[in-house]
């Protein structure tokens, strides 16, 4: 997570080589939670990106002012106060989908990705940088949550995006929707992901 | 409170609690004005969303004037009746059917429910969910399964007043007509609404019969009241009939 400090390196490397779930293995609970589909997977993550990115700009205009001893304090009032505008945001534009995310929307003010990029990256960071290491990481969590999303969509109920895919002949594996499904493909994903980058 | 804080350590207990307290209050004014930006728009879901459920489950051209149960009449319900609400529909002055919310734990967590009573056959004639967390693809077909929700087109639960003996079975064994066709691999799930159901319509034959039906509002004309009240508190209905 260090090395090339570029502003086109800090941007990307959250996509692939940092990515924050297949890499750094952060946010587990949602990535295995709401990935059941395509939908609720894209939500999810574009309410994180705009967590990630609003609090990294706000830890990093203030990362002189605020005392070292309640950083940490000060970052989950910030991150909490623009989950609770992310989760009426959510609410004013659908109710379907603020229903199918549940609790799990109030859950993103402990994603360690969040706090983890405030405190590694944002607080020690200006603005500039902080907002592209925040807007990678958040294409990075929302690309892979969607590929999972995708895989246990697809298989699970045969749709994407609540498209029929797979036809009437197909038959779902439940499975796929189920807990269970989401560590087989988060499973099978990092494997993948690791294949990829030995051979690089 | 004494210069630049370049040195941690050196960092007094009176700054610390300034920062956190200024953090606080600006947070609490970014949320303020969030809540204050959506909260019409947020009613204004739930209200159209509760007119369509109740579109689901009783004659949608109707007024729907949500009541609870007092001691020795109906009363108007309050915000703080949601989930047990009952409500009358009128159109023309005359009742065309209740809708009735219920809830109840059901495999994930809480599951509401709203179903529409008909009270000359004393059965519920329809049932849509409005809130459920159940699995999906197993316990969320309470929402969809087709023969699951075909039990509540016509689900006797009482008869000469006396609630029936409202029960689950299984797939294919239902016999009676106050009987109810579980969801294979949902059976938790159609058991919490079998429940609820049970429940809430023995509690509403029971009020019915204690109360009668209340009086007909004076302005029962007024179609969309749901949603033509975008600034009532969230899940709250029309305002009082004058």
């Amino acid at each position: 997570m260090t090395g090339d400090t570029t502003a086109s390196a800090v941007l990307t490397r959250g996509f692939w080589r940092d990515n924050p779930v297949f890499v750094q293995v952060l946010g587990m609970c949602p990535v295995l939670a709401v990935t059941n589909t395509v939908e609720n997977s894209l939500v999810m993550g574009l309410a994180t990106s705009f967590v990630l990115v609003a609090s990294a700009i706000i830890v990093s205009l203030t990362r002189r002012v605020i005392p070292r001893q309640v950083r940490i304090a000060s970052y989950i009032l910030i991150i909490a106060t623009f989950v609770t505008m992310a989760d009426y945001i959510i609410q004013a534009v659908s109710l379907e989908i603020h229903r199918a995310l549940g609790a799990f929307i109030s859950l993103i003010v402990v994603n360690c990705i969040i706090l983890g990029r405030a405190e590694a990256f944002s607080s020690r960071n200006p603005v500039f940088k902080s907002v592209l290491d925040a807007v990678g990481m958040g294409i990075g969590f929302t690309f892979a949550i969607v590929a999972l999303g995708t895989i246990r969509e697809l298989l699970g109920s045969g749709t994407w995006m609540g498209w029929d895919v797979l036809g009437p002949s197909f038959e779902p594996w439940v499975i796929m929707v189920l807990p269970g499904g989401a560590f087989f493909v988060l499973g099978l994903l990092l494997f993948l992901v690791n294949v990829i980058g030995e051979r690089r | 409170m004494t210069g630049p804080t370049t040195q941690p350590a050196e960092t007094s207990g009176l700054q610390m609690i300034l920062v956190m307290g200024v953090v606080g209050l600006i947070a609490s004014l970014a949320l303020v004005g969030t809540f204050r930006a959506t909260a019409p728009r947020i009613a204004a879901n739930r209200a159209a969303y509760l007119q369509e459920s109740l579109s689901k489950v009783a004659d949608p051209n109707s007024t729907f004037t949500p009541m609870m149960a007092g001691e020795e009449s109906w009363r108007d319900a309050q915000p703080t009746d949601i989930g047990a609400r009952v409500f009358f529909g009128y159109r023309e002055d005359s009742l065309t059917g209740i809708a009735v919310e219920a809830s109840g734990t059901g495999y994930q967590d809480v599951i509401r429910i709203l179903y529409g009573y008909d009270p000359a056959c004393e059965c519920v004639v329809g049932m849509t969910v409005l809130e459920s967390k159940e699995t999906p693809g197993l316990g969320d077909k309470i929402e969809k399964d087709a023969v699951f929700l075909a039990n509540f087109e016509a689900l006797v639960v009482a008869q000469g007043g006396v609630p029936s003996p409202v029960t689950m079975v299984k797939r294919g064994e239902k016999t009676s007509p106050w009987e109810i066709d579980a969801i294979s691999g949902a059976t938790v799930s159609s058991q919490a609404v079998t429940d609820m159901l049970a429940a809430s319509t023995a509690t509403l034959v029971r009020d019915l019969g204690r109360l009668g039906f209340p009086p007909v509002p004076a302005r029962p004309d007024s179609i969309a009241a749901l949603t033509a009240e975008p600034a009532a508190a969230p899940g709250s209905t029309q305002p009082n009939p004058q």
